[in-house]
């Protein structure tokens, strides 16, 4: 219980060194290499469904093309955006909680769930309008004008709800994550001794983000030149 | 900063990569109207891969994270070479030889 002080003397936050570690940066390095790995099996997560994706799109390049140009780019490109600010305001999180600013923490925390729900909120709406144009795959009615066969079409939109299912999925997980941020920092949990938390949630943030720079050119704008 | 600080960068560093970040996804998504044939896939995941460099270096920190992370890192992205790469090979090269008997 007093090994925090027997460290050079200064009270350190009870988090910040625990029992089984040497020094607060090997902690630190610690819990960033565990989430990176983590992380790692994220990447191969997904990396089945861009395989997936990949197979299909070389067996029935024509019919992905016209399905591919049938999402709207515009849409995407903007949830694009919003989510890119999301990552910067993350970012601007760590970098407050590094500081131990405590107040910032919490605006920017605030700043990127805003973003967060922004992006759920415009794929909600880009998912209704296929449910509108019968483009969900697995029911009756599904019809995507001037392909065939029906089935690669299904196919795509089937990667397509997959994938960015998937992806809106961890998204739903972190805006739980930075709500749990929030409240924990208002009540001054996190200072610059000890902002792990915040530091490896900004890790899987920044994942899912760049699944999405991913996802976006493959999904909204690899076959767009063949639409004109 | 003291080493039990964890390394960040300045304001203006992490701007800058927002930046660059925006104007990458604008260009990405101009040239998709240019008809580049083939290219297109591969201009799109190069700056796709861009973007990714420039978030987990700057904003995931990997450019101060241990060799031990990076490491990780590297060998993670290897093995994901491997399943996209070995995969789509097999698909690709199926029909070359004939199979007698088929």
């Amino acid at each position: 219980m007093h090994k925090a002080e027997s460290h050079g003397g200064a009270a350190v936050h009870p988090l910040a060194l625990r029992e089984q570690f040497d020094t607060v940066e090997q902690q630190r390095d610690c819990s960033t290499l565990g989430m990176w790995i983590f992380l790692i099996t994220e990447v191969m997560f997904f990396g089945g469904m861009f395989l997936a994706y990949s197979i299909y799109r070389t067996k029935y390049p024509e019919v992905f093309a016209v399905a591919s140009t049938s999402l709207n780019v515009y849409i995407g490109a903007t949830n694009t955006v919003v989510l890119l600010c999301s990552s910067f305001t993350m970012v601007m999180a760590v970098r407050a909680s590094a500081l131990g600013k405590q107040k910032a923490i919490v605006g920017w925390l605030l700043m990127t769930l805003l973003f967060g729900l922004t992006f759920l909120g415009v794929k909600a709406f880009e998912w209704n309008e296929k449910f509108e144009l019968h483009h969900v795959p697995g029911f009756a009615n599904f019809h995507l004008a001037g392909v065939e066969p029906q089935g690669a079409a299904q196919i795509f939109f089937a990667l397509y709800f997959c994938m960015t299912g998937l992806h809106a999925l961890h998204m739903v997980v972190g805006v739980g994550l930075l709500s749990w941020l929030v409240w924990q920092a208002r009540r001054g949990k996190y200072t610059s001794e000890y902002m792990t938390p915040v530091d490896i949630s900004g890790l899987y943030w920044h994942f899912v983000d760049i699944v999405w720079i991913f996802l976006f050119p493959l999904l909204y704008l690899i076959d767009r030149h063949l639409g004109k | 900063m003291t080493s039990a600080t964890p390394h960040m960068d300045s304001v203006k560093t992490y701007i800058t990569v927002f930046l660059a970040l925006i104007v990458a996804t604008v260009l990405t998504t101009a040239v998709a109207f240019v008809d580049l044939g083939a290219f297109s896939v591969v201009v799109a995941l190069a700056i796709a891969i861009c973007k990714m460099l420039l978030v987990a270096l700057f904003f995931m920190h990997v450019r101060h994270s241990t060799r031990l992370t990076q490491v990780v890192l590297f060998g993670g992205i290897l093995w994901f070479g491997i399943l996209m790469g070995m995969t789509l090979i097999d698909f690709s090269s199926r029909n070359w030889i004939g199979v007698p008997g088929r």
